[in-house]
C-alpha cells in the first residue's frame, strides 16, 4: 500500500534525505548554545544517529555582550553511517546575533540554511558586532537561503502567560531555536522535555516556560510556510549493542573508574581546576561510592604530590591538568619516575605556551610529555584519539603503570575533551583484569631489597603497614637493589640505564602498529590524538580516489610500537598532520633518522577534512611528478 | 595465647644508614628525641610514614628504620596528603625546615594547617639555609649578613607559630633541640594529637649560623629569656621565677612578681581556647622585648580533612550502594542497535 496525501502534514512540501547533516549553532556565550548543542547531539544519538561534536567557546565566562570575541559556538554532525569528526561545511548555521553571524558565515556551504535571530539585528546589536551595515542586507546573503525569524518576540509571546521578567522570558530563546531545528531534522522533543524537567526540577516557572518555547519553535517550523522541507537522516548502521553517548572527558574519568575496579584499587585523584581538564575532577568526584577520592589541591603542585603520596600508600594515584599546570608538575613527575610508582598523569592539551588558548584545542605538549622533566626521565606516553577511545586509554595507563611501576602521561587534548560521540558500552564481564601485587612481610632474617627488579624490571610495590618491608624512597639517586641513597657514577649509569631499558621494553608488551589501507604504497598519512577522525576520513577519501595512500594512528607515543620503523619505511613519503609546530614528526626524524612531512596549524581548530585531503593530493602529486 | 606487643626501644627504629648530618648539628638531637618517644606511643614501625622536603633537616626519614619518602622541596606536606586520605590509619610525621616550609612550601604548609589534615609536622628552624651553604632564610632577622646577603637581610621575617596559628592550627608548639626533656614530651604530645600537630624546634646549625639561639639555650640566660607554658598556669619566668606576663588591655607587658602583683594578676596559659587569638598573642612575644614562650601554644579539637573525606566516602556507600561499573555506564538515556 502506499502511503496517501491525506496522511502526510500538508504544511510540509518535501521530505529530503541526507545521508549525514552538519550543524553549527552560534550565539552570545551567555546565549545556552552549548546546551542546546548538548541536547541536539544527544537526541541525535538516541535517533541511531552517529554523531560528532565541536564546542568552540570562548575563554571568557560572559565576554562582553553581543561582541564578536563574546561568540560561543557549537558544531554537531550526525549521520546514517559512521563518523570520525563533526564535519568540515555546515549544511546550516543559526545565528542569534551579527557578532555570531559575521564570525561563522564563512563555513556555511553554497544554498546551506542560514537561520537568525531577526531580532537581534538592531543598531545596537550591529554596533557591538562591529558591523557597519546590516550583513542581512548584504548582497552576500544571496549565496544561502535565510530565513530572518524574530525569535526574541515569538519567544516572548510564547511565554507571555506565565508573567515572567523580559529577562528571563529572553533565556527561553535557545530553546524556541532549538524546537525550530528539531521540527527541520525530524527529531524528536521527548528527550528534551525530559531533560528540563529535569535540570530545572523545583522551578516550574523555568521548566513550562522552556517547554513552550521549544514547542513554539517546532510549531514555528510546522505552521509556517517559509521552510520547503524538512531533512531526514536515517539512522546509523552501527555495531549492535546498547549505546550511551558520551564525552572525552567523561569517558576518561569512567575508565579510570573501570580501571581502579578491575586492579582491585582505590582511585585517588589530586587535581587542580584547569581548562580543559576540570570536568574529569567534577565526574570522578561524583563516584564516592567506587571508593574515588578526589582532592581539590592547592595548587597544581599539591596536586600530582598528592597523587605519589597516595601511590606510596596503595592507591591508583591520578592527577589531571592541562599545559600549564604539566609544567608545574614537572619536577614531582621526575620524582615518580626514581621512586618507580605507579601514577596517571594527564594533560588535556590546549593552545599554548603560557595561558595561551584556554579553550582551543592543541597538540603542543607531546615534547613536554616526552622530556619536560629535569634529567634522564623516561615515561610511557600514550594518548586518546576520541572521545570514546578515552574510555580504553585510561585502562591501557593503569596497565602499564602498576606493570612496570612507573609514571604515565596520558594526552587527550580541548576537542576530545568536549566533544562527543555514542559509544558502545563495553560488557562488565568483558573487561580485562589489571594484575597488581604488593610483597607480603618476608621470611625471618630476609632484608628487604625495595629496588631489587623482577623479569620486567618492575620493582615491588611495597606499602606501608607491611611489617618487615620498612623502606625509604626519595629523590636522590637509589642503590641498585637496596634502594639506599648512592652516589657512585657506576650506579647511577646503571640506574638511569635501567630506567630507560624498563620503558623502551614497553615496546613489546603492546600492539604492533596496525595501518589502513595498503601495506606498502606512496604515501603514509601519520598521526596521533585528537587528528585520528580528519586522517582517517580524509585517507579513506583518497583511496576511494584511487590514491595509493594508508593511515597509521599512534596511540603509543614512547615507546613506539615494536614495527613503527619497518611500517614507515614501506611507503615513499610519510605525511604527519598535527595541531603544533611539528613536534612528532621531529621524534620520528631523531628516532629513525627518517624524514617527514608536515601538515601543521595552531589555529585552535581541528583539522576539516579537507585539509589534510589537500595534503595527500599536494604528496600523490609530487610523487608522480618526480617518478 | 598471649597477645601482648613487643616491647620496642628506640633503636628498633634506627635504620642502618649512616648519619651524616655535620658533627654538633641540633639535628642528632631531634633524631635521637624522635627515637626515644616512638615506642612509647604503641605504634609499630611499619605503621609510621616520615616525609620530607628537601634541606638538612628533610634527610631525617633515612635514619628511622619506618616507611619513609625523601620527597621535593617544599611538598612533603602534599605528599603526606594524598597518603593520609587513603591510608588514615598510618601515623603520618612530616620533617621539614624554615626553608622547606616557609618559603618554597610555604603554601603547602598553610593549606595542610588549614585542613586539619592528621599529621605530625615538625619544623627545624635553624633560621638559614644549611644545605646550600649559607644564605639567609625566611626566618632570619633583618639585617642578618649571609652569603646573599653581604650588607644584611632586607626581609621582613616570618614567624612559624603565627603562621600554623593564622591557619588555626589545632596544635600549635615550640621546642628546642638541647632542652631534650621538653623536646621529648613535646614530641610525645604532638603525636597524641588528632589533626595536624605543628611544632617548632629550635635548632642550631653550628656550621652556617651557629648560636642563633643562644638566648634560648644558654644556661646563664635562657631562664630570663624563654617562658614555659602550662596549661592552666600562669605565665611566670626569670630565674628566680619572679617575673610573669600580664595582659595590659590587648597587649602583653611583663611585671615583676612581688610589689603589690599577685600570680592571680597573671595572663593564664589556655591552650584549649576555642579562638586563637591568645595563641596568637603569645606568638607575637618575641626578643628581645619578651621571652619566647616554648611548649604548647595550642590544641583543640577539630574536624580533620582524611577523616571528613573518608566519612564521605563512606556515606556515598551506604547511600549507593557499592559502585558498579553496569549502573555507571548506563547513566543517562541510553539506547539499542539490534
Amino acid at each position: 500500500m502506499s502511503a496517501t496525501t491525506e496522511n502526510q502534514d500538508p504544511t510540509v512540501n518535501n521530505i529530503e534525505q541526507m545521508e549525514s547533516a552538519t550543524v553549527r549553532l552560534v550565539g552570545d556565550s551567555g546565549d545556552g548554545m552549548q546546551l542546546f548543542g548538548t541536547q541536539l547531539t544527544n537526541t541525535s544519538a538516541l535517533a541511531g544517529n552517529d554523531v560528532a561534536t565541536f564546542p568552540d567557546f570562548p575563554a571568557e565566562i560572559r565576554a562582553p555582550r553581543g561582541t564578536r570575541a563574546g561568540v560561543s559556538g557549537f558544531q554537531v554532525q550526525f549521520a546514517s553511517s559512521e563518523i570520525y569528526t563533526p564535519g568540515d561545511q555546515l549544511d546550516a548555521l543559526v545565528a542569534m546575533n551579527p557578532a555570531a553571524l559575521v564570525t561563522n558565515l564563512a563555513d556555511l556551504k553554497r544554498n546551506g540554511l542560514l537561520i537568525v535571530n531577526e531580532d537581534s539585528f538592531e543598531a545596537r546589536d550591529l554596533k557591538l558586532a562591529n558591523c557597519e551595515t546590516n550583513p542581512l542586507d548584504s548582497s552576500e546573503m544571496d549565496a544561502y537561503r535565510l530565513f530572518k525569524i524574530p525569535m526574541t518576540t515569538l519567544t516572548r509571546n510564547a511565554v507571555e502567560e506565565l508573567g515572567l521578567s523580559v529577562k528571563i522570558a529572553d533565556r527561553c530563546r535557545n530553546f524556541f531555536a532549538m524546537g525550530l531545528i528539531y521540527w527541520l531534522y525530524e527529531r524528536d522533543l521527548e528527550p528534551t522535555l525530559r531533560f528540563i524537567q529535569e535540570k530545572f526540577a523545583g522551578k516550574p516557572d523555568i521548566v513550562s516556560a522552556n517547554e513552550r518555547a521549544l514547542r513554539a519553535g517546532w510549531n514555528f517550523g510546522e505552521t509556517t510556510e517559509a521552510f520547503v522541507s524538512t531533512y531526514h537522516v536515517d539512522p546509523a548502521d552501527l555495531p549492535a549493542g546498547t549505546y550511551n553517548n558520551i564525552m572525552g572527558n567523561q569517558a576518561l574519568a569512567w575508565g579510570l573508574i573501570a580501571a581502579s575496579k578491575m586492579s582491585g584499587k582505590e582511585l585517588f585523584c589530586g587535581t587542580y581546576p584547569i581548562t580543559p581538564a576540570s570536568d574529569i575532577l567534577h565526574e570522578l568526584s561524583k563516584h564516592k561510592n567506587f571508593g574515588v577520592r578526589t582532592f581539590q589541591a592547592e595548587d597544581e603542585i599539591a596536586a600530582v604530590c598528592s597523587s605519589i603520596g597516595a601511590a606510596f600508600g596503595g592507591a591508583m594515584g591520578v592527577t589531571a591538568s592541562s599545559g600549564p599546570g604539566i609544567a608545574l608538575k614537572g619536577e614531582a613527575i621526575g620524582l615518580a619516575v626514581i621512586l618507580e610508582l605507579p601514577l596517571i598523569v594527564i594533560n588535556v592539551q590546549r593552545g599554548g605556551p603560557s595561558t595561551g588558548l584556554p579553550t582551543k584545542t592543541e597538540q603542543s605538549d607531546l615534547l613536554q610529555a616526552m622530556t619536560g622533566r629535569n634529567g634522564e626521565s623516561p615515561l610511557p606516553v600514550i594518548a586518546a584519539r576520541s572521545p570514546g577511545d578515552c574510555f580504553d586509554v585510561a585502562q591501557e595507563a593503569w596497565r602499564l603503570a602498576v606493570k612496570y611501576m612507573t609514571p604515565v602521561m596520558l594526552l587527550s587534548d580541548g576537542y576530545i575533551a568536549n566533544g562527543a560521540e555514542p559509544w558502545l558500552i563495553p560488557k562488565v564481564d568483558e573487561l580485562a583484569p589489571i594484575p597488581v601485587t604488593h610483597p607480603g612481610p618476608p621470611d625471618d632474617g630476609e632484608t628487604f631489597q625495595p629496588y631489587q627488579r623482577d623479569e620486567k624490571l618492575a620493582r615491588p610495590w611495597a606499602l606501608p603497614g607491611t611489617p618487615g618491608l620498612m623502606h625509604r624512597v626519595g629523590g636522590l639517586e637509589k642503590a641498585d637493589g637496596t634502594g639506599n641513597v648512592s652516589y657512585d657514577p657506576n650506579n647511577h649509569q646503571n640506574m638511569t640505564d635501567i630506567r630507560a631499558q624498563k620503558i623502551e621494553s614497553i615496546a613489546h608488551d603492546i600492539p604492533p602498529q596496525s595501518v589502513l589501507g595498503p601495506d606498502k604504497g606512496d604515501l603514509l598519512v601519520l598521526s596521533w590524538g585528537g587528528t585520528y577522525g580528519s586522517c582517517m576520513t580524509a585517507v579513506n577519501r583518497s583511496i576511494a580516489k584511487g590514491m595509493s595512500v594508508a593511515h597509521a594512528h599512534l596511540r603509543y607515543l614512547n615507546p613506539f610500537p615494536a614495527n613503527l620503523q619497518e611500517l614507515l619505511s614501506s611507503y615513499r613519503t610519510i605525511l604527519i598532520p598535527e595541531l603544533n609546530a611539528g613536534q612528532l614528526r621531529s621524534l620520528i626524524r631523531s628516532t629513525f633518522l627518517m624524514d617527514a612531512v608536515g601538515l601543521n596549524k595552531v589555529q585552535g581548530k581541528p583539522f576539516a577534512v579537507t585539509e589534510i585531503e589537500s595534503a595527500i593530493q599536494h604528496e600523490i602529486d609530487t610523487l608522480s611528478s618526480e617518478s | 595465647m598471649s597477645s601482648e606487643l613487643p616491647v620496642l626501644k628506640a633503636s628498633d627504629f634506627a635504620s642502618d644508614q649512616d648519619v651524616r648530618w655535620c658533627p654538633g648539628c641540633g639535628d642528632y638531637s631531634i633524631l635521637a628525641q624522635m627515637k626515644k618517644v616512638l615506642p612509647t606511643l604503641g605504634t609499630p614501625p611499619e605503621n609510621l610514614v616520615f616525609i620530607s622536603g628537601i634541606g638538612c633537616s628533610s634527610r631525617f626519614p633515612y635514619y628511622m628504620d619506618t616507611y619513609g619518602m625523601h620527597s621535593i622541596h617544599g611538598r612533603a606536606p602534599s605528599f603526606a596528603t594524598g597518603l593520609k586520605a587513603t591510608r588514615p590509619e598510618l601515623d603520618v610525621w612530616v620533617i621539614t625546615g624554615d626553608g622547606d616550609a616557609l618559603s618554597i612550601g610555604g603554601n603547602h604548609l598553610m593549606h595542610c594547617i588549614r585542613r586539619n589534615l592528621d599529621v605530625n609536622i615538625v619544623l627545624f628552624n635553624n633560621r638559614i639555609y644549611g644545605l646550600t651553604k649559607g644564605q639567609y632564610s625566611p626566618t632570619s632577622p633583618q639585617g642578618k649578613v649571609t652569603k646573599s646577603t653581604p650588607m644584611g637581610a632586607i626581609d621582613n621575617p616570618i614567624h612559624p607559630l603565627s603562621v600554623a596559628i593564622g591557619c588555626d592550627g589545632s596544635f600549635v608548639a615550640r621546642s628546642i633541640d638541647v632542652n631534650i626533656k621538653h623536646l621529648s614530651a613535646t614530641l610525645k604530645r604532638a603525636a597524641e594529637h588528632r589533626g595536624t600537630s605543628f611544632i617548632e624546634v629550635y635548632q642550631n646549625c653550628n656550621v652556617f649560623n651557629d648560636g642563633a639561639w643562644d638566648y634560648a639555650t644558654d644556661r646563664g640566660t635562657r631562664a630570663d629569656n624563654i617562658v614555659e607554658l602550662e596549661h592552666g598556669k600562669p605565665l611566670i619566668f626569670g630565674k628566680d621565677r619572679d617575673k610573669g606576663i600580664r595582659l595590659n588591655g590587648m597587649e602583653p607587658e611583663i611585671v615583676e612578681l612581688g610589689k603589690g602583683i599577685k600570680e592571680d594578676d597573671l595572663l593564664f596559659h589556655d591552650e584549649k581556647a576555642p579562638e586563637p587569638s591568645l595563641a596568637y598573642l603569645l606568638s607575637r612575644m618575641r626578643q628581645p622585648d619578651f621571652p619566647e614562650p616554648i611548649g604548647v601554644f595550642r590544641a583543640i579539637d577539630a574536624p580533620k580533612y582524611d577523616e571528613l573525606l573518608n566519612q564521605q566516602v563512606q556515606q556515598a556507600r551506604s547511600d549507593r550502594g557499592d559502585g558498579d561499573l553496569n549502573t555507571l555506564f548506563t547513566t543517562g538515556d541510553t539506547w539499542e542497535i539490534t
